[in-house]
């Protein structure tokens, strides 16, 4: 099975999440990340869905997508050709003794320390899953308390917008 | 035009703005303040049934055999959620209905208020699309795109739950409104690259079959199939949603494919290499086990659905497009090329398997009477003009097989989601849609019972259909499984009905219908000729037939076309396996 990044635009209407979760799940296909938040176009919303699914299955549930009324447009973004972050914020143990150790490896991730307490700090970081997975690995040894990751969100490469097309169509109706 | 109201009356007036005539449902709490404006509505009759899985069903007959949009009604919760299964039958079969819900008052939402569903929620994944309005000035714009989604593109169910202050609140009612569907843009032109390599494909084929579904019909595309068909002089097979699509009588016609379609029907898409699809999708009662479906095919698939093509059999030749469109458009390609296929030898094989695997059934020695020549003789008096409206199971096979259908659409059944207690209420919708056509619904005595309540609504609302239950006394198919598949072990499959528990006759004088039993074979054509003389009231016939009559042909689920048996342990005969 291979990985495929689908960004979807949908009408920001409610019930549209559970429409577009619900028929991964009825369809039988799990979903290893979903991103959903709002657009340059207040009447547009941009989900990032993350399946391992093998080309067919692919591409039925991309036709399937393509029926629910509120789906406006799907594209799968080729990894190459796209930006593909998630974001991580990561509690770690770090006392006055290792807090230094920890900093350092915050810098060499380029992550950032958002919160400090007397035995722990918390880092947000964003990357590539596989950048976040050896951020993880490298702090495992000190304790890692809480972790908490977003889905991926992913954009083409490039000046061509996926977005505009789909406008055309939403002010044609409006 | 614009006009103050509530949202109540800018519902009745939106429906009668959309052409709807008849509305099937019952009332209640939170959709009540829609059937006060209602009782007014000079155009809009709303026929109170007597369960809403009534109402889904007869909205489904309706549209079906008018081809407009079925409207259905209920109130919140049980109301609601009685509508479940018919929009689930109508999404299988791509009915065209509009079921309009009550919803409690938009702040009790969620508050598990009394007659409270998340019945929006519940029919996501069985509808084609569904709302949920709380501001009255929506109920317009939703009512006109509710209809424009239920019948384009490929036709289904949609849901309109309502919240009951958004019915009782003032609104400025305006018409037409602006639909808001900028996601929804169904494909009706196919691509010309797709047509040209379709006809191609047909020119070089040696063994082509018209695999026809439920979606010409819907596309209004018998007679450019006909003519396609005569063009090409290809053989054509109907599915059980495409049955009268092409005439039986047509001497092209294979018969219906599928787990119990006709030999010559299954040989033929067994023995292809050109699958022409037009409106089908390939389902598992047609394919059998897939990976022996058709193995020297290659596959034309046309749907306006592009989510079919290739979804269970690769095709080479995808096209997406509106059946009339796309047969309209092959018939140009075809005679433009001005090339003709060879398939003398195809027909000389086709028609030995027609001449040698007829249908047929076996008589019982003790006289009584069998299913099938109840069919039989049903087509002969009734006639091709009759609507034929079938519940599931061995009836509706034997409807299927046994009746000979000449006219598109004159064959109503729950295909896809089969759904016992179709029959009844679905001939009351079709009878009302058409009220000029004689209408027989077939239904066996275990669908009969889920649904008989209607004969109440029938009866009193003047909508006399008859009705042919083929008495059994057995949930027939499911013990046609237990004999084939369990040993003969019938748990829980006797209904007794044989001890007259109930009795239909009296059943359905009870419900304001005559009554009629039939019992041996020397008295079915005086029954069905009475049953046919009573226009005033509905008919309900008791043909008491034989327990042990089964489908056939058979192609046991799960199992290749290939082994396909024309009775118990008795396959045919191929002639050019090794081809």
């Amino acid at each position: 099975m291979s990985r495929h990044t689908l960004s979807v635009l949908v009408e920001n209407k409610p019930g549209v999440l559970a429409r577009v979760s619900a028929l991964f799940s009825r369809r039988g296909f799990n979903i290893d990340s979903l991103a959903v938040g709002p657009t340059e176009h207040d009447d547009i919303s941009r989900m990032t869905i993350v399946v391992s699914v093998e080309d067919l299955p692919l591409e039925q549930v991309t036709k399937q997508l393509n029926k629910l009324v509120n789906v406006l447009k799907i594209v799968e973004l080729d990894p190459s050709q796209s930006v593909q972050r998630e974001l991580m914020l990561i509690k770690v143990k770090a006392d006055a003794e290792n807090r230094s150790h920890v900093l350092e490896l915050v810098q060499l991730f380029r992550a950032r320390c958002v919160d400090v307490a007397a035995d722990a700090v918390t880092i947000e970081v964003t990357g590539t899953p596989d950048k976040l997975e050896a951020f993880i690995k490298v702090l495992e040894p000190f304790g890692i308390k809480e972790l908490v990751q977003s889905g991926m969100v992913a954009i083409g490469r490039g000046a061509r917008s996926i977005t505009d097309r789909s406008l055309r169509a939403l002010d044609r109706t409006a | 035009m614009t006009e103050r109201m509530t949202g109540a009356q800018a519902l009745v007036r939106a429906l009668e703005h959309v052409g709807v005539d008849t509305v099937f449902g019952i009332p209640g709490g939170a959709i009540l303040p829609a059937y006060d404006p209602l009782y007014d509505s000079t155009k809009v009759r709303h026929v109170l049934v007597r369960h809403e899985q009534g109402a889904g069903h007869a909205a489904e007959g309706y549209a079906q055999a008018t081809g407009k949009v079925g409207v259905c009604m209920a109130t919140s919760g049980p109301g609601a959620t009685n509508l479940v299964t018919p929009i689930a039958d109508a999404y299988m079969d791509s009915v065209p209905i509009v079921a309009i819900t009550g919803q409690v008052a938009s702040g009790a939402i969620g508050t598990d208020a009394f007659q409270e569903a998340d019945i929006s929620g519940i029919t996501m994944p069985i509808t084609k699309h569904n709302f949920l309005v709380t501001d009255p000035a929506d109920i317009p714009r939703t009512i006109a795109e509710a209809f424009h989604i239920a019948s384009t593109g490929r036709p289904g169910p949609v849901l309109v739950d309502i919240s009951k202050d958004a019915l009782q609140a003032e609104t400025v009612f305006s018409w037409p409104p602006v639909m808001q569907l900028p996601g929804y843009r169904p494909v009706t032109r196919p691509h010309s690259k797709q047509i040209r390599e379709a006809a191609k494909l047909i020119a070089e084929s040696r063994r082509p079959i018209l695999y026809v579904g439920g979606g010409v019909h819907k596309a209004r595309a018998s007679a450019e199939l006909l003519q396609l068909a005569e063009l090409t002089n290809i053989p054509v097979i109907t599915t059980l949603m495409a049955r009268g699509t092409f005439p039986d009588g047509h001497p092209q016609h294979m018969g219906m494919p599928g787990m119990h379609g006709s030999v010559s029907a299954v040989g033929a898409l067994q023995q292809s290499d050109l699958i022409i699809g037009l409106g089908v999708r390939f389902d598992d009662r047609v394919t059998g086990q897939l990976s022996s479906f058709a193995p020297y095919a290659k596959v034309v698939h046309a749907d306006i659905d592009p989510a079919e093509i290739s979804k269970n059999r690769h095709a080479d030749v995808p096209i997406v497009g509106d059946c009339k469109e796309v047969i309209t458009d092959l018939i140009a390609a075809i005679q433009a090329s001005g090339q003709k296929g060879d398939y003398a030898a195809w027909w000389t094989v086709l028609n030995g398997y027609k001449q040698t695997y007829p249908l047929g059934y076996e008589e019982f020695e003790d006289g009584s009477l069998a299913p099938q020549y109840v069919m039989q003789r049903l087509s002969a008096i009734a006639g091709p003009d009759t609507y034929y409206v079938a519940g599931v199971g061995q009836h509706q096979m034997w409807a299927s097989q046994f009746i000979d259908y000449e006219n598109p659409g004159t064959f109503i059944n729950s295909g896809g989601l089969g759904t016992m207690g179709f029959a009844v209420p679905a001939a009351m919708g079709a009878k009302m849609g058409c009220p000029d056509a004689t209408v027989w619904a077939i239904d066996g005595d275990g669908c009969f019972q889920m649904t008989n309540q209607e004969l109440a609504t029938c009866a009193l609302e003047g909508v006399p259909i008859k009705i042919a239950i083929i008495n059994n006394g057995n949930l027939g198919m499911v013990r046609q499984w237990q004999t084939l598949f369990y040993d003969q072990r019938y748990s829980n499959t006797d209904l007794q009905t044989t001890r007259r528990i109930p009795d239909f006759v009296k059943l359905a004088e009870a419900y304001g219908c005559v009554g009629l039993r039939c019992e041996r074979p020397e008295d079915v054509d005086a029954v069905i000729k009475k049953a046919m003389e009573i226009n005033d009231v509905p008919v309900v016939v008791d043909f008491v037939v034989h327990q042990d009559a089964m489908v056939w042909p058979m192609v046991a689920a799960g199992t290749s076309n290939d082994d396909i048996k024309i009775a118990r342990d008795m396959a045919p005969n191929w002639e050019n396996e090794d081809e």
